[in-house]
């Protein structure tokens, strides 16, 4: 008999390990791979494509890229510049993946950690420090990348997203055939925010009205502390059955396949079929963010397992391996992203603090008279000290 | 025979039934939202026969899930919907409560002015309809004191009509207040030619000389039932009803305060840290010197909404502003 104590978390145990194959900690038998991480091309029966040699050197750059706006952030914030960072380390492939799936029409509403899919939407990595920095909430303009700004309470933004499908259902721009006006939605979460009231929400409204939005959580096992097991019983794909539309497990590590999974699920929006969960099995590789200490609560076997599936260097062998690529190619992928290092600590150095008043604006469209009397009235206080600017 | 006069004699329930139909009328993108909004027309029949008029598409019949509601809206907004939703009672307005306070409010500060909230979230509240828990509570302070929400409260049919219209207009999320008490109790005439006066502003419904008298929502009839019991005892009351919760407006309140000196502020919800208190730290900013006498509330008191057997002790009345008048007038 086990004394085991109330709460403790008892891993998967024999009976779900038969209900839903031999390991969870391994992604578990559904998983969609295409590129093993020994990078070796692997085929699946209902995810499936050809990749053209441009499409995977395209991946590794935006991977490479993509992971060193990740470390110079983390670094930066190391040095003071930044008040904190949401590291993305060991997601590349998950974010690269299905922000390359989307179509310029398509519309993304992204936590605080899709620093890859804001690169595949042209936003600028600099505009994403402003937040992390502290200068502003949010930088970049939305409906000129088709990309939100990030959302801090998890899960408030996956009912966004569905209200946003649902405004593209009225729209008229689901279902035409037409490739180039039929859109869909992506609402980013991850397996904590799984948990959240909002998410369940934003599956049952998204079900009920069909409505074209991808769900798409990436899974990296880790909530700060709490680990999945703590969010969910069975494989959180599993989950979408009991709302009424499919959901995917896809290996988050892996960018041929979550590319190729997603670029499915948006599809099947796009042409009116409705809602998909994608989850993207992946490993928070780094911290939650530069203020967590995952030593204190993960076993570093455990990082070290899942540094064997990088999802960098499984496509690299793969490159190198089917002579695709030559070092001149690697040696430009590095040197570019040297560069965008640069541009990043002195472009994040040189971003200018927001001035006090600036803290008046854009609280209402159409501004209040006793805000507006709160704003002269603080300019007229600073003013009052000697030696003011105005 | 029907006639051509603009004229018409309605319910508070009406009013904002025809309200919201005109704003559909007016604008394609106004769409309506909530729990039994549709097929049913809203527990109170305030969106009645909209659906049938105006499709399902535009009155949509929600799941029951308010964090829902509002979140989904917030989405529609971004694609450039103006929703009106409705929550079914205040007290079910919880759920939601994390959306509106930190999604609906912040996203344009958020956005730097790129991504508004024109959306309009009605909720019927107040009491004295014997109903059970969570159907007849005052949630206004809540909101009010968030900043980025605006918050309105209508008392009567005509501005129903015209303030639903104003909210649904403004680019800015509008909590719109409705006295549920009233939806079905007094008419009005409702001159559709006559030009509304704009949304935040407040209106002196009855002039006096002797004491202030500051009311919103279900409390303006009573207000006004007191200042005619008080008329009989040669009291002159003169009544505002403030309209608009935040902002506030507080030149019309500033303006009667300086001649009266005597302020009483009544509303259904509790009184710790509710409207009253606001409004009496603001009248006390700007007309300490004109105060004969301290500014006293009458509302809720601070418990939880009692059981509806004894509701009315807890709702103010016309003797409890009447008291709050005499020790007033007392100082």
């Amino acid at each position: 008999m086990s004394n085991q104590p109330i709460g403790e978390t008892p891993g998967f145990g024999p009976d779900l390990v038969e209900v839903f194959g031999p390991s969870q900690r391994d992604g578990g038998p559904e998983l969609v791979q295409l590129l093993t991480p020994e990078g070796e091309r692997v085929h699946h029966p209902d995810f499936d494509r050809d990749f053209s040699a441009d499409e995977v050197r395209g991946f590794y750059r935006d991977m490479v890229l993509t992971r060193r706006i990740d470390t110079e952030s983390t670094a930066l914030q190391r040095h003071g510049e930044l008040g904190i960072w949401a590291q993305l380390l060991g997601q590349e492939a998950a974010q690269i993946g299905a922000g390359r799936a989307l179509r310029p029409q398509d519309y993304v509403f992204p936590t605080y950690r899709e620093h890859g899919v804001a690169w595949c939407r042209g936003v600028d990595p600099l505009k994403l420090l402003g937040l992390f920095r502290g200068v502003d909430h949010g930088s970049w303009d939305p409906a000129e990348h088709n990309f939100g700004l990030y959302t801090i309470v998890i899960g408030a933004q996956t009912l966004h997203a569905t209200g946003y499908a649902m405004g593209m259902q009225r729209d008229g721009v689901v279902g035409t055939g037409d490739p180039d006006r039929d859109a869909a939605v992506v609402a980013h979460f991850g397996d904590g925010a799984s948990s959240q009231g909002d998410v369940n929400e934003a599956f049952i409204f998204a079900a009920s009205y069909n409505a074209p939005v991808v769900f798409f959580c990436q899974n990296n096992q880790w909530a700060i502390s709490e680990p999945i097991e703590r969010q969910s019983r069975i494989p959180l794909y599993q989950r979408a059955l009991g709302f009424g539309f499919p959901g995917v497990r896809v290996d988050g590590n892996d960018v041929l396949a979550t590319y190729t999974v997603m670029q499915a699920a948006l599809q099947r929006a796009r042409d009116g079929q409705g809602p998909t969960f994608v989850e993207a099995y992946t490993y928070r590789m780094g911290a939650h963010t530069t203020t967590d200490d995952p030593t204190r609560y993960r076993l570093s076997d455990d990082v070290e397992h899942w540094k064997l599936k990088d999802p960098i260097a499984r496509v690299e062998v793969y490159l190198k391996r089917h002579g695709l690529a030559d070092a001149d190619f690697f040696a430009a992928i590095t040197a570019e992203a040297d560069a965008l290092g640069v541009r990043l600590r002195e472009g994040c150095k040189a971003m200018p603090d927001p001035q006090p008043m600036d803290m008046f604006e854009h609280v209402y469209a159409e501004e209040t008279d006793e805000l507006a009397a709160q704003r002269a009235g603080y300019a007229a206080y600073l003013a009052s000290f000697e030696g003011a600017h105005s | 025979m029907s006639t051509t006069l603009a004229t018409q004699r309605i319910t508070l329930a009406k009013g904002l039934n025809m309200g919201l139909r005109k704003a559909m009328e007016d604008d394609p993108k106004v769409l309506l939202m909530g729990e039994d909004v549709g097929k049913l027309g809203g527990v109170f029949r305030i969106t009645d026969g909209l659906q049938k008029d105006f499709g399902e598409d535009r009155v949509v019949d929600s799941p029951l899930a308010e964090s829902g509601i509002v979140g989904t809206a917030v989405g529609m907004a971004l694609r450039g919907y103006r929703p009106v939703v409705e929550i079914q009672f205040d007290g079910f307005v919880y759920p939601a409560y994390d959306q509106i306070v930190c999604q609906v409010a912040k996203m344009s500060y958020r956005s730097k002015g790129r991504s508004p909230m024109p959306m309009v979230i009605r909720i019927p509240f107040g009491g004295g309809i014997g109903a059970v828990e969570h159907h007849s509570e005052s949630p206004e302070a809540q909101f009010a004191h968030t900043p980025g929400l605006k918050v309105v409260a209508c008392s009567n049919p005509v501005d129903g009509y015209w303030m639903i219209q104003q909210a649904i207009a403004s680019d800015d999320p509008v909590i719109f207040l409705e006295p549920k008490r009233q939806y079905h109790a007094d008419k009005a005439d409702l001159d559709t030619s006559v030009q509304p006066a704009p949304l935040f502003t407040s209106r002196v419904v009855r002039q006096g000389s002797d004491v202030t008298v500051l009311a919103y929502g279900p409390t303006v009839k009573t207000a006004l039932k007191a200042a005619e019991a008080a008329a009989g005892e040669g009291r002159s009351l003169e009544v505002i009803d403030l309209r608009t919760l935040s902002p506030l407006d507080m030149a019309p309140v500033l303006e009667s305060v300086r001649r009266t000196g005597r302020v009483v502020v009544t509303h259904e919800a509790h009184v710790n840290l509710g409207m009253g208190a606001e409004l009496a730290a603001r009248i006390t900013e700007h007309c300490f010197y004109a105060l004969e006498a301290p500014v006293l509330r009458v509302g809720g008191f601070d418990t939880p909404y009692p059981a509806s057997r004894i509701e009315e002790d807890f709702l103010p009345d016309l003797d409890r502003v009447l008291d709050a008048v005499d020790r007033s007038m007392g100082f």
